[in-house]
Formats: C-alpha cells, structure tokens, sequence
C-alpha cells in the first residue's frame, strides 16, 4: 500500500528541468503582467465587448506567445515549440496563480488549432494556426442556432455547393466574439435529403469578412456584449473551406467537442478563464464587518463556507477518483458525466453568497467606486449562467446522468 | 519541490483485492431477507458470518504481523466496511477494529501484546467515549480513582456500540485532571450495569454501561490514551463514513429499481423529471463521499494523523451523514404509499442514517472542527 502512495505523491513532484522552468514562469510574469488597465478585463473569453478590451487582450496574447509561453506543445513549423505539454502545463498554473489576463483567442486556441493538428490537411494547418497563437486571427464557433439551443441535429443553415464555392444561408446564435472574428467553425446542412439528420452536416473553416455575412451583437444578463447573432444571406465561401468530406461534419462536431470539455489533449494553452476559487471567497470575506465584527468569527457564515470548501474539495477529489476504475465500478461513467453539473452548479452557489457576504456593498455593481473587487463577483455570478445553460442546461445535464449513467427511463 | 494541494488517492493492489472480496461476501451473506431476520435478534448479528470474517483474515487487517495481524493498516479497512454498508452487514468489526486502532496507537509494547493477537482471532473491542449526547465534550465525569496500587473506575457512559457482545471496553476516563483510556474486561462487569438502549436503527446495537466500582489494574490504562484521543474519534469518524457511503449507494439502487419498474399514470416513475433530478443529485451526494472516505484511506497510515488527513476524515463524515440522511429520507419519499410501511427497504436506509449522523459528530461538528482548520 505504502509503494503506491508514494507514486501518488512523486506525481507531485518536479524535475529539475521543469523546477527551473517554473521558477522562469514566475519571474517572467513578475516582469511583464501588465498593470491595471483601468477598465474591467474580461472573467472569460465571452465577455470581450469593445475594441479598447480587444486591443488590449490581442497585444497580450502575442507577448505570451512571443515570449514563449503559448502553444509550446504545437509543432514548430505552425508556431509552436514541440515541446512536452508538461511545460504549457506548468506555464499555465503559474499565470493562473499569478491572476494574468486571459488569452482570449479561445475558440482557436482550444478547439479549431487541435483539430486541425489532429485532423487537418498540410494547407489547412499552413493556413490556419500560427495566427490562432499570435492573436492575428480571430476564431468563433458557429454551432448553435436560433431556438435550436444545443440540439445540433436540428442544424438548418444550409450550405450549397456552386463550382468553386459554397453558398450559405441561414443564421447562428451565441456567436462569441462573433464581430471580431476572422474564422468560424460552422457546422451546416450540406444535405436535406438524408433520413438520419446527423448525417447531411458538413464542417467548414469558414472565412467571416465575405459578403453576405453580417453580424448583431447580443447584450448579455451582465449588460456586457461578447457574442453575436450571425446571419449569412447568399454568402460565397471557398469550397477548400470544407474540413474533410461533405456530410462528415456531425463526427468532426463531435469531435471538435472534446476538446472543448477537455476530455482530448492538444490545446494551445494559456489562461482561458480567470477562475474564481474558494480562497478568492475567503480573501474577500475577510475584511467584511458584520454586527460590529469580523464577519469571519460568525458562526453561520463559517458552516457555509466550510460547505462550499467541502464542496470545492468534492469536484478535485473526483477527478481524482475517476483515475481508478476499482473505486467508480458500480456507476462507471458517473463522475465523467456529471462533471459538467456539479461543477458549473458549484460556481454558481459560490458566486451567488459571495455577494451575500459583501454586507450592504453586495448591491453594487461594475463602474462603482465602492463595489467590492470592481464589482468582479456581481459580475462573475450573472456570468455564470452562462455554463449552467450554456453546453446544455443543468436541467439537460441531470437528465443525461440521470439517463445514462442510472438507467431511468426518458421523460 | 513543489507540492500541490493534497489531493492525493490511489488504491493499491492489496486494496482493490479486498474491495473484490468484501463486495462478493457482503453480498453473498447479507441479502435483505438475511437483514431482516436479524432485526429482532438479541446480537445483531449472524456468528456464523463473524466466524468467517475472523477466518478470512479481516480482524487482523489493522494489527502488526508480530502480533498475529496482516498489518496492512486502517486504510484498507475502509473497501471491507464500505460494503458492509452496502448490504447492511452487521458485524462487530468497526466497533473492534476502532478498539484495535486505540491499542495500536496508544498502547504499550505488553499491552499490545496482550490484546491484539486476541483481536485478530476475535475478541470483540469497543470504545465507551460519551457520558451524554455531546460529541464535543472535551471533559468527562467517568472518575479513576487511586485505590492502594491500583484504581476504581467511578462512573456511567452512553451508547457504547456493541456493549452486549463486547470482550473488553475502551472506557475515556479522567485521572486528576487529565484524560485516560483505560481497558475493562467484559468479566469485570456485571450483567446488571448494561442497560441496553432502544435505536432507531434496528440493525445496530449499543448500550449504557455503568463502569462504577469496577477495579483498573495499572497495566489497564493505555500509555498514551489522551494523546491518540483525538486521532481514534478520527478513525471512528471514517469508518462510520465509509459505512454510511455504502449505505447510501444501497439506498440509490432501490430507489433505480422503483423508479425502473414502477408506473404510475402509464409511465415509469423515473422518466418524471421531479424524481429523476432529485435521485441525481443523490448519487452526486453519494459520489463525493465516496471520493472523500478514498482519499482519506489513503491519507491515513499508522503515524499521528496530520492536518491533511484530519481534514480528509472530517469532511467524509460530514459528506457521507449528510448524503446517506438525503439518499434515506428520498429512498422513502419515492417509494409512495409503500415507502410509508414497515415491509419497505428504505425504512432500513432512513433509519441507518439516524444511527450514522450521530456516531463520532454529527456533521455540523465536523464542520465547526473543519471551520478551525480551515477558516482561521
């Protein structure tokens, strides 16, 4: 028993190679995290709003790829270093201990760049991903449709082939960064007249600034903008944009998928979302008053929050479970598949009471003086709605675990 | 060297054997006809499957080699009592092998010797902590009394699990002003001075026991009581997590298998979304407390527990109570007009939980605990 612990720690342990590597991570961040712009930056890669953020967050990315930090796992001729994603890995906790901006290029960067190394043919990787990691070119996902949600088999932009060119039709919905973008990831209809309507969907790497595409942004729960309503009217795309063969485009989705719940290696890496972990929550209440006292000596508040750290403890030790098939036998997909509820339902509890514990100052918001952390919390709480629905609603999620991994019948 | 958070968990491959081996004796052993016939019964316990335990090899899982034991430590304990929550099988082996974790810890080297082979061939052990319901008293009335070269023990304590069958009692006792454990042998005790007491949970067994009078020679009291105290509420903290887990696993499966068969209005139960999230969120509960009671069995090893570990065995039973009390309270909720009788299995599973939510504190105490390590 003694042996296998011990793995189990040395796991935790470094080399030398990455200790000094790490140690360069950290005194290159202390040199070159920028300063407080003045404005609010963005929690996630969702909430880039205006040219002033954008422009900001662009010049950040290439510094972080410039220096070396970014795509390190990528092959050299693309950009990237060939190096072991070992040392992304480290790069990436310790910008994400440090609170760095994000390196907003999300779409590119974790989903479009591994399936074109993966999957992409010699021009299409030529194309495409050295500006995924320098920030030049900006990539969105044209997935969901108006009042299709996540169903992605009821898909109705259609795409149809004219020579040289396909022709679109149709419109996309939640379309991040939908208005900056250069690319777009669009799954349409290639086919209508198959039975199974997975099977008529084609792939693209579709080119945005052609004509026919037009873009509306949408004003979030948060007042911010970041995504789009994208319409295509007639639009001409290349038919070289059709990633692998015409009515594939249901796998590549799917696969394409994976890597946006990280159940498949290959991102670029870099910092995706500024979380916000328990210790965060702790550091704010600890200044917080309450009936004349630290709030942190009052006894209720102290059982919440050891709650949510039990919580907290929960999600990392299932991660951890899921690494030993002995010990999730009788559920085997449960935790997997769960992931997505436990976790998403977790941060939106725990943003929710750190307002509670902000005491009168909980009501304020972005753009006041007095708002706690910028009013980073109010923000960040609103935001989160955006993983509870977004990806398919908890409501969804409890039915998928509730289906698939306990075996209960359909509504 | 950098270390990040602990959130350590393996299992090793003398681990996972005996996680296959409990799962198919539990099984095999404990049906819930098997359960029920025991209910009533004055031990609890079927000795024939005792019998077999104690041959197995499972009393001696936590004691050294050099005194009849296999050695393999209190984290492998925790496969074997997870299912025997999940089955229901009731033995005296978490009120022993807790007794056993007490003389490993705090005893001399001829005190070991004298008790521990006898736990390994089945002798039972239990602790005899409370005097009344606090779990945080850190002080108790349960007097020992100098008497020429030796001493009396003056004084009652409360819900001693396994009091009946017992062999020898671990008795928390104060000496002057500091905390003993002393050991009493069940021939020292009167049958008179047990008084058994009435649970919620019929399956389980405990009782009053009034120690007064009783005569403590000085190679009775452990050489380290008061310093491993606190890690042996620890233990029992664990192993009743790890039974609660299985426990709540077990009250899952029959809330699946009602909702699978049972229609109502032309459908299955289950496709209703108002029974079918709440069961969701049952195996989140029950999933997280099974990560913790691993974590913590892999934490745990035969040195005074740290701060990692005394977290990891404070939010498993904080996390396992509380889930076996929902899986139980929900197990009898959707079971209708059937869950409200006697003839239904999810009375076993509320009622477990009654039993597990207060043995070693509830989980509102660990939490305060874990508040102190955590918060301040």
């Amino acid at each position: 028993m003694s042996n296998n612990i011990n793995q189990e720690l040395n796991s935790n342990v470094e080399d030398a190679e990455q200790s000094d590597f790490r140690k360069g991570v950290v005194d290159w961040i202390k040199h070159n995290n920028p300063k407080d712009p003045g404005f609010l930056l963005p929690q996630t890669f969702m909430e880039v709003g205006s040219e002033q953020v954008l422009d900001f967050l662009r010049e950040w990315q290439y510094k972080v790829w410039s220096s070396g930090y970014l795509g390190m796992a990528w092959p050299r001729e693309y950009g990237g270093q060939g190096m072991s994603r070992q040392f992304q890995q480290i790069a990436d906790e310790e910008m994400k201990k440090a609170r760095v901006p994000i390196c907003f290029n999300v779409i590119g960067l974790g989903w479009a760049g591994p399936l074109i190394i993966d999957t992409g043919s010699d021009f299409e990787k030529q194309t495409y991903l050295k500006g995924i990691l320098t920030g030049d070119d900006i990539w969105c996902q044209g997935f969901s449709e108006p009042n299709h949600g996540s169903d992605l088999g009821s898909i109705q932009t259609r795409a149809e082939r004219d020579g040289d060119e396909y022709m679109i039709n149709g419109s996309k919905i939640w379309t991040t960064m939908g208005n900056f973008a250069k690319y777009m990831i669009l799954l349409a209809r290639t086919d209508s007249q198959v039975d199974r309507r997975y099977s008529g969907l084609s792939f693209f790497l579709a080119p945005m600034r052609v004509p026919g595409v037009t873009t509306s942004p949408i004003q979030k729960l948060t007042g911010d903008y970041g995504f789009t309503e994208t319409f295509f009217t007639d639009a001409r795309i290349p038919a070289n944009c059709l990633m692998g063969e015409e009515g594939h485009g249901w796998r590549i989705a799917m696969q394409t998928l994976q890597y946006e719940r990280g159940a498949e290696a290959g991102a670029a890496g870099g910092v995706s979302i500024l979380s916000t972990v328990m210790n965060d929550l702790l550091r704010i209440a600890k200044d917080v008053q309450r009936d004349g006292k630290p709030l942190m000596r009052d006894s209720v508040t102290r059982d919440n929050l050891v709650k949510f750290l039990i919580e907290e403890h929960a999600l990392h030790l299932s991660e951890s479970r899921l690494k030993i098939p002995a010990l999730c036998s009788d559920y085997p997909n449960s935790i997997a598949l769960s992931g997505k509820l436990r976790g998403t339902e977790f941060y939106r509890r725990m943003r929710q009471y750190a307002l509670t514990l902000q005491g009168a100052s909980g009501s304020l918001y972005v753009g006041d003086s007095d708002a706690v952390e910028g009013g980073f919390w109010q923000r960040a709480y609103l935001n989160n709605f955006s993983t509870t629905i977004g990806g398919g609603t908890s409501q969804i999620q409890a039915n998928i675990v509730g289906e698939h991994v306990l075996g209960l019948p359909k509504d | 060297m950098t270390r990040t958070a602990n959130l350590s968990m393996a299992l090793s491959d003398e681990q996972a054997m005996i996680l296959d081996n409990a799962r198919e004796f539990c099984r095999s052993k404990s049906d819930i006809t098997a359960v029920r016939s025991l209910l009533k019964s004055a031990t609890g316990f079927n000795p024939e499957v005792w019998q077999e335990m104690i041959e197995l090899g499972w009393t001696g899982m936590v004691i050294p080699e050099k005194h009849g034991g296999s050695e393999m430590g209190i984290g492998s304990a925790i496969p074997v009592v997870e299912n025997m929550g999940r089955y229901l099988l009731c033995t005296p082996f978490i009120s022993s092998t807790i007794a056993a974790e007490a003389i490993i810890r705090g005893g001399s080297e001829s005190q070991q010797s004298r008790w521990l082979p006898a736990v390994a061939q089945g002798s039972i052990g239990t602790m005899a902590l409370l005097d009344n319901e606090d779990w945080g008293a850190t002080d108790t009335d349960c007097i020992l009394l100098q008497d020429q070269n030796d001493f009396i023990l003056q004084g009652k304590k409360f819900l001693v699990a396994d009091a009946e069958v017992a062999d020898f009692f671990i008795v928390l006792a104060k000496q002057s002003d500091s905390l003993v454990l002393v050991i009493v042998e069940a021939s020292q005790i009167p049958a008179s001075a047990i008084e058994k007491k009435t649970l919620v949970d019929e399956t389980k067994r405990a009782a009053s026991v009034d120690f007064s009078g009783i005569k403590i020679s000085r190679s009775a009291v452990l050489a380290e009581g008061a310093k491993i105290l606190p890690d042996i509420r620890l233990i029992g903290a664990l192993l009743i997590a790890a039974e609660a887990t299985g426990c709540a696993a077990a009250a899952l499966d029959t809330i699946v298998d009602y909702l699978t068969t049972r229609k109502q209005f032309g459908r299955l139960i289950g496709s209703y979304q108002s029974l079918k999230h709440p069961t969701v969120d049952v195996l989140i509960q029950m999933d997280s407390a099974r990560s913790f009671i691993y974590h913590a069995a892999t934490l745990i090893d035969q040195d005074a527990l740290d701060r990692d570990t005394e977290i990891a065995c404070r939010m498993s039973k904080a996390q396992a109570a509380e889930a076996l009390s929902f899986a139980g309270d929900r197990a009898v909720q959707f079971h209708g007009g059937m869950g409200f009788t006697y003839e239904c299995d999810a009375m076993l599973y509320i009622r477990r939980a009654q039993w597990a939510l207060h043995q070693y504190g509830d989980p509102q105490h660990h939490r305060k605990c874990l508040a102190g390590l955590l918060l301040d």
